[in-house]
């Protein structure tokens, strides 16, 4: 009996992973799919209908591709590296529930790896982990545009690894739970995006930067640093980096689904709850357009400002934000449940108060000033 | 249970070894490496001893930021490579006389408790349960309130403290 | 034993072998020509000078010490997040001075400049 569960949690594991790594290869080829759309382009159009093969044909050309490693590298680390990137990025998705528990016959399939009491505490440790896999790719390079690099997305992620900390104190403080399946029926009644509107918003900003995406990619910034962290990498090792990334959108758009969005719930998923996975891939989907949109429409930010905008603006707002919602919280309880709507409104407030403060801080007058 | 010991075995073992490659590592960097190994594996005896929040916040603390931290001091200081350790001449008589009392001092504890403590509820039952975190932030909040309050003082002293220190570096080295 | 933190070490090994595999696939399967040019640094066409292993400027240190402290804040919080609702008024007081307090620091240590990137 115990040797069944384990198989069966084997190939749960391997579908997970083999879902992911498809959701990489196809969310390349919507980003640019998309991008091209942003840009009045067609895009990828030659492999297969809609260009659907293009994912398969890079795949084929990266595993054939020579791969070098600089002779003045630090060998071992240089081979470690990338796959101390990729792992985090896979293994964080073990706690996100991907669908209500379906019945089949006596049978139940429960869509998620690990239901664990400390979910939440589990996507930080994960989270806090990825930074090295970035860092000693820079470093073991032996390349000086490499270390700025990587040094620079380190000190990048763990910025903003912060103001997603907060916003996870505030999903938790919303729920009163660390399970993240706890954390999705709890949005039964609403989602936490509703109660707590600019939480979400600082989550998906944070998160933009805990994935070196655009507008937060300046550790590729190809003017100043040729590459940055993989600027001395090539063929397979390259496309692990190229992997964890995507992965990592992938994932960490699920994370916010979860905390914010209402998971996998949505009309009728009680009734059909083979309707769940399908309302998490939709809602997954939508974040990921929101991330290419906003590569298609934002310059990149400077770096000073980069650091500047997480621990200036961002995390100052989303310790309010946490005092807001407990506050909000505590009223709720105490005086009249209606008062928790106290919440969304002050805490709106504060992200325009943010914003505006954002907004001065560029005006032409105040840079003069300095 | 053998499952449980052999698990702690292996674990042990792997602590061990990587303990002795941080200290036998002549590259800063590895060195600081394998001791994130030896944090992760000391994060998963918390774990089987039915603790998660205390592994996961050691993985979050030590493994994911002091670690950090200190990667980053090695990589600007440029000290991944160390010279050959100089020696002071106490050190390694000194060394061995503490470590044989700290063996010693293991053998006296293990053989007075071994007899009393060996019930030690299994943490199975608990560890997949909201309810263990819940009553272990409880008395947190309410047993241990003050400590917790200390906590946050000394937090703020550390960074008026590495303020502080910080800052009388820049002034003497100029621009940093 | 089979508790879920056995899947998740199962899902991590899994996890493990993806890329494992990816290398060793291509490994196999690329064609291997190196030659000195190939694989000598690439810094944009310039001769590489000396190690890459230099110092650098303290900033990332600093922030690093800073996010030290509000990591471990933010560890602690969560159990405090956790249990507000079962927790005595006094409880999350003081939980929301233990907020208060170290936006204290944040506020001291942005007077003092330490969140400038110079």
């Amino acid at each position: 009996m115990d040797w069944m569960l384990l198989l069966e949690w084997v190939i749960k594991s391997f579908v997970l992973s083999l879902i992911l790594l498809g959701g990489f290869a196809y969310l390349t080829w919507f980003e640019r799919k998309v991008l091209a759309r942003f840009q009045v382009r067609i895009g990828p159009n030659r492999a297969g209908p809609y260009a659907l093969l293009q994912p398969i044909a890079d795949a084929v050309k990266l595993i054939f591709k020579e791969e070098f490693t600089p002779a003045r590298a630090e060998k071992i680390l240089f081979f470690l590296a990338p796959i101390v990137t990729v792992v985090p990025a896979l293994v964080v998705a073990a706690v996100v529930p991907w669908g209500p528990d379906i019945q089949i016959g006596s049978y139940t399939l429960r869509l998620y790896i690990a239901d664990i009491s400390v979910g939440v505490l589990y996507i930080t440790a994960i989270t806090s982990i990825a930074v090295y896999g970035i860092t000693l790719a820079g470093w073991s390079s032996n390349n000086k545009y490499a270390l700025m690099g990587g040094l620079r997305s380190s000190a990048q992620m763990v910025s903003y690894e912060l103001a997603l900390g907060f916003c996870f104190v505030i999903a938790i403080l919303m729920s009163g739970s660390m399970r993240p399946i706890d954390i999705v029926d709890a949005q039964r009644n609403g989602w936490f995006f509703l109660i707590q509107p600019a939480g979400a918003f600082v989550f998906l900003i944070a998160t933009l930067a805990e994935v070196n995406r655009a507008p937060f990619d300046m550790p590729e910034a190809e003017q100043e640093l040729a590459a940055g962290f993989h600027s001395e990498y090539s063929g397979m090792k390259f496309a692990l980096f190229f992997m964890a990334e995507y992965t990592k959108m992938i994932t960490i758009s699920s994370i916010a689904v979860t905390l914010f969005f209402g998971g996998y719930l949505g009309p009728f998923v009680d009734q059909l709850p083979f309707l769940g996975p399908i309302y998490m891939l939709a809602k997954i989907v939508a974040l990921l357009f929101f991330m290419v949109w906003v590569r298609a429409t934002l310059p990149r930010i400077r770096y000073d400002r980069l650091m500047a905008f997480g621990w200036k603006v961002l995390l100052p707002l989303t310790l309010a934000l946490v005092l807001i919602t407990a506050v909000g919280i505590l009223l709720a309880q105490e005086v009249n449940p209606n008062l928790i709507w106290i919440t969304p409104v002050i805490s709106a407030f504060a992200g325009f108060f943010a914003i505006g403060l954002v907004d001065r801080s560029l005006r032409r007058k105040a840079y003069a000033a300095r | 249970m053998t499952m449980d010991l052999m698990g702690f075995i292996l674990v042990a073992l792997i602590a061990i070894a990587t303990a002795i490659g941080m200290l036998y590592s002549r590259n800063a960097v590895y060195a600081a490496l394998f001791l994130v190994l030896n944090f992760v594996s000391v994060a998963i005896f918390y774990l089987m001893l039915g603790a998660p929040f205390v592994a996961l916040s050691q993985v979050t603390v030590y493994a994911g930021a002091i670690m950090v931290l200190f990667l980053f001091v090695i990589m600007l200081l440029g000290a991944e490579k160390l010279p050959p350790a100089e020696v002071l001449p106490w050190q390694r008589p000194l060394a061995f006389v503490l470590a044989l009392l700290l063996f010693i001092e293991g053998i006296y504890w293990l053989s007075v408790k071994a007899g009393t403590t060996a019930q030690i509820a299994s943490p199975d039952a608990t560890i997949g349960t909201m309810d263990a975190v819940r009553s272990m932030s409880m008395m947190l909040f309410q047993e241990y309130l003050l400590p917790f309050e200390v906590t946050s003082i000394l937090l703020l002293i550390a960074m008026i403290g590495a303020i502080v220190l910080t800052k009388r570096v820049d002034k003497k080295g100029g621009q940093a | 034993m089979l508790n879920p933190w056995m899947f998740v070490g199962l899902f991590l090994i899994v996890g493990l072998l993806i890329p494992v595999a990816a290398i060793v696939l291509s490994a196999l399967l690329a064609p291997r020509k190196p030659n000195p040019i190939k694989l000598s640094t690439y810094e944009c066409g310039m001769e590489t000078v000396g190690d890459s292993w230099v110092q650098f400027k303290a900033q990332y240190y600093v922030f690093a010490l800073v996010f030290l402290i509000f990591d471990v804040e933010t560890v602690f919080l969560f159990p405090w997040a956790l249990a507000l609702n079962a927790l005595p008024f006094f409880a999350v007081v003081e939980g929301i001075v233990f907020i208060l307090i170290l936006i204290a620091g944040l506020s001291f240590a942005w007077r003092k400049g330490m969140l400038e990137w110079v």
